[in-house]
């Protein structure tokens, strides 16, 4: 793992199991991030984009490889490690946004914050993140009386509001039109740039692609190219 | 945070939530309903015996809990042997006979009813006269809708309602002793002896030397007899109360199941979500268990007001056959009992949503 790399994967493999047949999600996968990338993740169905997520976002283990997660091996994590990390190290941003449906975009954002441990309310400069991501006079609706621009700027506002060290994002604007799709990509970008923010956003859209600072072409479980 | 989590699931299906409360509250009130009967039945049976004015009581040697009724088994002339002891101011003998139970007509010897208790309260009507003559008590008078002048059928005999007294003294029905003992073909038997003793300083002396003199009969001061009206002297209420109780735990346990376990399937996503962002397994299995607690805390306060109901409708429909008194210091028992139904019935819907996998979870639709 080289100095500045926040993500360092080697011989990553991840197999599941689907009744008795063995399912290769994932097969010999290298990769390196450094803090403060923005990097983006194209592929097609199946090529293992969001299995990779899901590892390195610690919702599942890797069944072989090293996997290091800001300074922490993924791979001799248990469980209940993986779950500690997810509430300061990784933040999510989903396709569907997958706002909690009974609770107001404040409340789905201070739900993060005390799951982390956190005092409820954040802090003051969260505030001005809450401002420019055009939510500030709509935290106190819930998610079925907002837009879904809006309920994915709330998304992003609740995956950063823990500071996390990773972004990750699984086609953030697959849900959106092509107006709240900007907005959400210049949200995105406005992050890596002010805040140094590593993110990395899978997306099946090359224009949305070109916002990272380079692209991952994933094909079969494999990386077949970084341009 | 996790209370207002809890709060806005519960708020955000109204009817699910407020059937399982309705469903929790359903056995609090049975059991409420049934402990207040029990305690109701005793304390209205304690307070007639009270009213007799009595200070001593013999019984028959057949005679066991306060709850049966024994046929007349002391011959009649008892009485007059107990009156002749020293200190005893006057002896009454009474036949019992069941009707409808709990409810018992009671054949007296009005002169010595009058002498030793003070009398019957008289709403309306007049004292026994002739043979057939019958008083009933007011709640008898309300529950089968009778009034002074009408006609009574009991152990198959018509009778003549020509009073009603105020209850609370002796029994709801009464009638002259020599004709209940007629229709029983026990003449010159009796079910009880009552006794008046001249002071009260002299209630013990004279109990030990009735004692002596009838060691095969029952007598006890009335203070003792009264003191056995109490659901914890009476075999079996507490092993009833034990089977209400744990019919309260598994209706508990079954709706708190089956609502919590059809929540957490609606909620697959959402538990999905959590873990996402962190959420452990403690977590997630103690928002289901809040969650069911405060169902079962709504359906004990539910099932309380119903038991309020419950009482209303007794004393509407059946005044002289079942009292029941509202018992606060079964409140926190029948919650306890409802909150351990609902939280066993958490466990295992809790326990499912806590071992979700979040990418599945995620992916729910």
């Amino acid at each position: 793992m080289n100095n500045g790399d926040i993500i360092s994967i080697r011989g990553l493999r991840k197999t599941y199991r689907v009744g008795s047949v063995e399912v290769p999600a994932l097969r010999g996968v290298d990769l390196s991030v450094r803090a403060g990338e923005f990097l983006s993740i194209v592929g097609p169905s199946g090529s293992g984009k969001s299995t990779l997520f899901h590892i390195i976002g610690g919702l599942t283990p890797p069944t072989e490889g090293e996997v290091q997660v800001a300074g922490e091996n993924l791979a001799s994590m248990t469980d209940a490690g993986r779950t500690r990390m997810r509430r300061r190290t990784v933040g999510f941003v989903f396709q569907k946004f997958n706002l909690l449906p009974n609770l107001t975009a404040r409340d789905n954002i201070a739900v993060a914050r005390f799951i982390a441990g956190a005092n409820s309310k954040p802090d003051p400069a969260f505030e001005e993140v809450l401002r420019l991501l055009g939510i500030a006079e709509r935290l106190d609706h819930k998610p079925h009386a907002l837009s879904g621009g809006e309920q994915q700027r709330v998304a992003i506002a609740r995956a950063i509001v823990n500071h996390p060290a990773i972004l990750l994002a699984d086609e953030p604007t697959g849900n959106l039109d092509t107006e709240n799709s900007k907005a959400v990509l210049e949200i995105l970008r406005d992050l890596n740039a002010r805040a140094g923010q590593t993110i990395l956003m899978i997306t099946h859209n090359p224009e949305a692609a070109g916002y990272g600072h380079s692209t991952l072409h994933m094909r079969d479980g494999r990386i077949v190219e970084r341009t | 945070m996790t209370g207002k989590l809890v709060l806005e699931n519960l708020k955000h299906r109204p009817m699910r939530s407020l059937l399982s409360v309705l469903l929790i509250g359903v056995p609090v009130t049975l059991i409420l309903t049934l402990v207040g009967m029990t305690h109701g039945m005793l304390e209205d049976s304690q307070h007639r015996q009270e009213g007799i004015g009595a200070d001593i009581i013999v019984r028959g040697s057949t005679s066991t809990s306060v709850i049966t009724l024994s046929g007349p088994s002391i011959p009649e002339a008892m009485v007059a042997k107990i009156e002749q002891q020293p200190h005893v101011a006057l002896a009454m003998g009474v036949v019992t006979h069941a009707v409808d139970l709990p409810l018992a007509v009671s054949g007296i010897d009005m002169a010595k009813f009058n002498r030793m208790s003070g009398g019957f309260t008289y709403l309306s009507g007049h004292t026994l006269e002739k043979p057939d003559d019958i008083l009933i008590d007011n709640a008898y008078a309300a529950q089968r809708h009778l009034q002074v002048g009408d006609t009574l059928n009991l152990i198959n005999h018509p009778w003549h309602v020509v009073g009603i007294v105020e209850s609370g003294k002796m029994a709801r029905l009464v009638v002259d002793r020599s004709v209940l003992q007629n229709l029983d073909s026990s003449t010159n038997k009796l079910s009880q002896i009552y006794v008046k003793v001249d002071k009260s300083a002299n209630i013990d002396p004279v109990l030990e030397q009735l004692r002596r003199d009838l060691p095969n009969y029952k007598i006890d001061t009335m203070e003792y007899w009264i003191s056995m009206f109490n659901a914890g002297q009476i075999q079996g209420i507490r092993e009833f109360t034990v089977v209400v109780a744990a019919i309260g735990v598994v209706i508990g346990f079954a709706v708190v199941c089956l609502s919590m376990y059809m929540a957490v399937l609606q909620r697959t996503r959402e538990i999905g979500i959590l873990k996402s962002l962190g959420a452990s397994k403690g977590f997630i299995l103690g928002t289901i268990l809040l969650e069911a607690l405060l169902l079962g805390v709504g359906g004990t306060i539910l099932g309380i007001l119903l038991s309020f109901g419950s009482r209303w409708a007794i004393a509407t429909m059946v005044p002289a056959s079942i009292q029941m008194v509202i018992v606060p210091s079964w409140w926190p028992i029948a919650g306890l009992i409802t909150l351990f139904g609902a939280g066993l019935g958490a466990l295992y819907p809790g326990l499912n949503a806590a071992r979700h996998d979040p990418i599945e979870a995620l992916a729910y639709e």
